[in-house]
């Protein structure tokens, strides 16, 4: 009965199926086959200029270390602002969930564009109303080249929703309330029962959200341009104006170093998941 | 669930139910309740909540309310009347080139996610009805690399690929046959190569969700394949469609980069007038039209939003 009604409708979608695939692999594929050739073919044959040049390009490790820097922070104070309060809405009333789902979904209605106006928008107040007030040095510091927390400020706010989504995730496949109260009967105190008890738990959804945040402030353009920083995403777009092998050699590397935080995202979760398996 | 921008395949979220390591074990024993236990979290929870709320505030409330102050008052450059009520900003804003940037925005969002979910679907149906399981898995990987992969570096391939010097127009000469990439015909190809993921990932939940039975039921019926889809799957497919509709429509939208790095200004839209008028790119006594711009563009999320989220809540219903 199952085999009748299976064999005959699935035969001919088995073709339609590949054709499909097949048309969408050399949609997917061909730029990202074309990129690579552009960035190492040059007049006379194959080079790698593109890529070792980009070491000894200028700016380019000021602009790397920059990113890095901002993205490291990013995740820190991410992970250090979500990570508690989502364990407290948890184990605390259901209303105070609603209202955390809600607020991290609210940054999605704020296009980056205009986050940064806003931003741009706040920042003027500080020379134009607050000159005299000691508020004005906040608004400095927040601005300073060096390390521009604004940035830090607005990627923590786009990296929220995705953030939340991936914590949540993890949550749902742990039962906060009833881990906390065992190890609270067990004379755990408070910060113990999180930390050994909850964090190890949570550790495949703590992996994901950091990684997702990392991916996007390596590739985030909007808000620094516009404000007028320089990490690696902004010099990327100065250096391809001059030099367009070069910007498309970075392309196919940012491409490749997000290909491998998604794959180590899958490892770490594939490893935690056969884990119950085997013991 | 929640949404996101760009929902990626989660390992840890595959594995909802397996409960995690050892908690089976922990489990059994937990005592009721007493009241005592339950007070100390509760008052401690908002407490761990209160620098989330603090950070948002600052972050985000401050910014959107520059933004509502800015676009209804004049700007502080005008010669007469700084900082005093007005709606001009907003006609402005809605007029001119800016309406036009506007229109064009909206019409690019809207064509490239419509072509983004006709094309989507049939894609993910393949995936999910294929029998070669590292096939889905290695799909669904590349869905979410791909629909992450905004920005920069999609401009620089598709410029690489497809632009004046590009390797495929060398190849077959495509610029005699009128081809250009920097037209809303060729931002429109970029666009789809991170919707068209978008969309895989957000309706492969839906079409796992689609039993077998339903086919088999529909099948003793008599119905054929086109039958089948017509009146059973589309129908219930058809929330989730819309939502991830609406979702590449929002994406598409709140884009930036790549057009700012592809095409520069022969493609008007709004996200680069916005920052075009940031940059002080626009007449004296217009320093808040971009704050009004802004406006502009969060009411269209706004509306995309209420109506995604209903949509999204209906096909979780349907499809759990």
């Amino acid at each position: 009965m199952a085999q009748l009604t299976s064999r005959s409708p699935m035969r001919r979608p088995r073709l339609g199926r590949g054709l499909v695939l097949l048309v969408a692999a050399l949609y997917f594929l061909i730029p990202m086959g074309a990129s690579i050739w552009f960035s190492i073919s040059d007049n006379n044959g194959i080079g790698f200029q593109a890529y070792t040049g980009l070491l000894g390009a200028e700016g380019f490790t000021d602009s790397l270390w920059l990113t890095l820097k901002l993205a490291l922070a990013t995740v820190v104070l991410l992970l250090l602002l979500l990570v508690p309060a989502m364990i407290a809405a948890r184990l605390g009333s259901p209303r105070l969930r609603t209202i955390l789902e809600v607020l991290c979904t609210l940054p999605l209605v704020v296009p980056p564009v205009a986050l940064t106006a806003g931003m741009i928008g706040v920042l003027r107040w500080g020379p134009d109303y607050l000159m005299d007030t000691p508020f004005f040095q906040t608004f400095v510091f927040v601005q300073q080249p060096e390390f521009p927390i604004v940035l830090v400020l607005a990627y923590v706010l786009m990296a929220l929703p995705l953030a939340y989504r991936a914590l949540d995730a993890g949550l749902r496949s742990v039962d906060v309330r009833t881990l906390v109260e065992a190890a609270r009967n067990c004379g755990a105190s408070w910060p113990r029962s999180v930390f050994t008890v909850i964090l190890p738990n949570l550790r495949g959804a703590l992996l994901n959200a950091s990684f997702l945040t990392l991916a996007l402030v390596l590739g985030e353009f909007t808000a620094a341009s516009i404000l007028g920083y320089q990490p690696f995403p902004v010099w990327i777009y100065a250096v391809g104006n001059s030099q367009g092998q070069m910007s498309v050699a970075v392309s196919v590397l940012s491409l490749l170093i997000t290909w491998v935080l998604l794959l180590l995202l899958a490892a770490a979760g594939r490893e935690r998941r056969h884990k119950p398996a085997h013991s | 669930m929640t949404t996101a921008p760009t929902p990626v395949p989660t390992p840890a979220a595959t594995d909802e139910f397996s409960g995690g390591p050892g908690v089976s074990g922990t489990a059994s024993p937990a005592p009721a309740r007493s009241h005592a236990k339950r007070r100390a979290p509760r008052g401690g929870s908002w407490m761990a909540t209160l620098p989330l709320f603090a950070f948002f505030v600052i972050a985000f409330g401050l910014p959107a309310v520059a933004i509502v102050i800015g676009a209804f008052t004049v700007s502080s450059d005008a010669e007469t009347g700084a900082g005093s009520f007005t709606t001009a900003n907003l006609t402005d804003s809605v007029s001119g080139a800016y309406w036009t940037a506007l229109l064009s925005s909206l019409k690019l969002s809207a064509l490239t996610a419509l072509i983004g979910t006709l094309v989507g679907l049939p894609i993910a149906q393949a995936v999910v009805t294929s029998r070669f399981r590292m096939l889905r898995e290695a799909v669904l990987t590349a869905s979410g690399v791909l629909a992450n992969f905004g920005g920069l570096p999609l401009a620089f391939a598709f410029v690489a690929t497809l632009g004046n010097a590009g390797e495929l127009t060398k190849l077959f000469h495509l610029t005699d046959h009128g081809w250009t990439l920097y037209s809303f015909s060729g931002l429109s190809v970029a666009y789809l190569y991170f919707l068209i993921p978008l969309m895989v990932l957000t309706i492969t939940p839906a079409l796992d969700g689609l039993r077998l039975q339903w086919r088999e039921a529909a099948q003793n019926n008599r119905a054929t394949g086109l039958q089948y889809w017509r009146f059973v799957a589309l129908p219930i497919l058809l929330p989730s469609l819309l939502g991830g509709f609406v979702l590449l429509f929002g994406s598409a939208f709140a884009a930036y980069a790549t057009a700012a790095a592809m095409v520069g200004a022969t493609v008007p839209l709004i996200s680069r007038q916005i920052a075009d008028a940031l940059s002080g790119n626009v007449l004296v006594g217009q320093g808040n039209l971009a704050l009004a711009l802004s406006l502009d563009m969060i009411i269209v999320a706004v509306v995309v939003m209420a109506i995604y989220l209903p949509l999204q809540r209906r096909s979780a219903r349907w499809l759990s």
